[in-house]
């Protein structure tokens, strides 16, 4: 019987990682890892990004799921919300002296 | 530990493209406002292609640097030495990755990177082509060596382009720690028997030079770094941060009664610098272009190490194609 044919020597898919570095804070972009499937991109991810003890829980996503704004449309894409000075607390006149917060 | 930042001939002759002046100045107006630039933000192709080499060698030295190192773990005189340097070496690895994949998000892929590297095509940090003969080189290493690399990516970690910088503010914050195991090292032979300080002057006399050629060539020897200073991807030149380097170590020399191998070093009151001798550049070129001591060596050593992990790649790769229940000749990225 034939052996299977090798597998192509790759360096794998890419995974995105996020690291919570403490109860109650968020998940932050720390880099990435090249890894063959989900279990193993936790484990590259921990024993790149988390040597230190710091981390206590990790996120690995498919880099190609990843969908991210264009920075060359970042001007028109996010300027509905740069004009409406009226969901700011400062839009809003209080009278002097009255301790609104 | 770091790269080299060595332009190849190849690099010099790379035709400059012919840019848009007006995304240029725009560009230029954001680095001169403190912004960070990120992957997927415009930047000039030439930009681009420096950062590529730069985070490529540097990489690549982290990489390779685990050899000189590497190569006293089994000898390492204590259980406490030895873990501590097992813990460095393993850092050196990740460093490399972390670096390796900042450089992925301008385009090239590690592969490529790797393939450059084990070719022989690619630089790494002439620092690395020298021999550990002794326990006590590794104390230096740790002491030089990272010392000098703390000086260059202290600073390195406020570069524009965002993925550079955020790796460099995560390999300073490991990088401490190399730096003070080596000087315990040292501090601990200087106070030991004639022949352990011996042992450790010699150490220092073999590594001092070649740890001042880490920050690369002279500034008068350096075209680029105009272009590299006015983006933001260097802050201070080769010569300014040599000068930093030896300013901060002279005085840990002194601290731990080592003579650094310079007749000429000098403290200046002016400019409040120690003004040190001239650098034989002579030796760093032939080590940047293979005639180190352990050039071959080393490259042989990560040749035989990607060869010989050939088989886990592919054992990893067809165990997530069983698993994902697709054919077990899917190859690369089909796996996932």
């Amino acid at each position: 019987m034939d052996a299977p044919a090798a597998p192509a020597d790759s360096q794998w898919p890419l995974w995105e990682v996020f690291t919570q570095e403490a109860q109650g804070a968020p998940h932050e972009h720390a880099g990435s890892v090249h890894a063959v499937d989900a279990e193993q991109a936790l484990q590259n991810a921990r024993d790149v990004f988390g040597r230190r003890g710091k981390v206590i829980s990790l996120w690995v996503v498919p880099t190609e799921a990843i969908v991210a704004s264009a920075p060359s449309d970042a001007g028109p894409f996010f300027d509905p919300g740069a004009e409406k000075a009226y969901r700011h607390p400062y839009f809003y006149k209080v009278p002097k002296g009255i301790r609104v917060y | 530990m770091y790269g080299a930042n060595v332009e190849t001939a190849a690099d010099r002759k790379a035709p400059a493209p012919v840019e848009d002046p007006a995304l240029l100045a725009e560009f230029q107006a954001r680095i001169d406002r403190g912004e960070s630039i990120e992957p997927k933000d415009w930047m000039p192709a030439r930009y681009r292609r420096q950062l590529v080499r730069m985070m490529s060698q540097h990489a690549h030295s982290e990489i390779v640097g685990m050899l000189p190192e590497g190569n006293w773990i089994t000898r390492a005189p204590n259980l406490r030495r030895k873990m501590a340097l097992i813990a460095k070496v393993q850092d050196e690895a990740g460093h490399g990755h972390y670096i390796y994949c900042g450089t992925e998000t301008l385009g090239v892929s590690r592969d490529e990177l790797v393939d450059d590297l084990l070719a022989g095509r690619a630089k790494y940090s002439q620092i690395f082509n020298y021999p550990t003969l002794t326990w006590a080189d590794i104390g230096v290493i740790g002491w030089f060596v990272d010392g000098a690399a703390i000086v260059n990516q202290t600073v390195l970690a406020k570069a524009s382009y965002g993925p550079y910088a955020r790796a460099m503010i995560r390999i300073c914050k490991e990088e401490n720690f190399h730096k003070r195991q080596g000087f315990e090292i040292c501090a601990v032979l200087s106070q030991g028997t004639d022949a352990q300080r011996e042992m450790l002057q010699d150490a220092v006399n073999r590594w001092w030079w070649p740890s001042l050629m880490m920050f690369g060539p002279s500034d008068t020897d350096s075209p680029n770094s105009r272009d590299l200073l006015a983006w933001r991807i260097k802050r201070f030149t080769n010569d300014e941060l040599r000068q930093r380097f030896v300013n901060l170590t002279v005085p840990q020399a002194q601290a731990i009664g080592v003579r650094l191998p310079d007749p000429d070093l000098r403290y200046d009151a002016d400019t409040q610098n120690w003004v040190f001798g001239e650098i034989d550049w002579a030796e760093f070129w032939a080590v940047v272009n293979g005639n180190g001591p352990c050039n071959r060596e080393r490259l042989a050593a990560r040749n035989k190490a990607h060869a010989d992990g050939a088989w886990v790649r592919q054992a990893a790769t067809a165990y997530a194609a069983k698993r994902a229940g697709a054919p077990r000749d899917g190859g690369s990225t089909a796996a996932a």
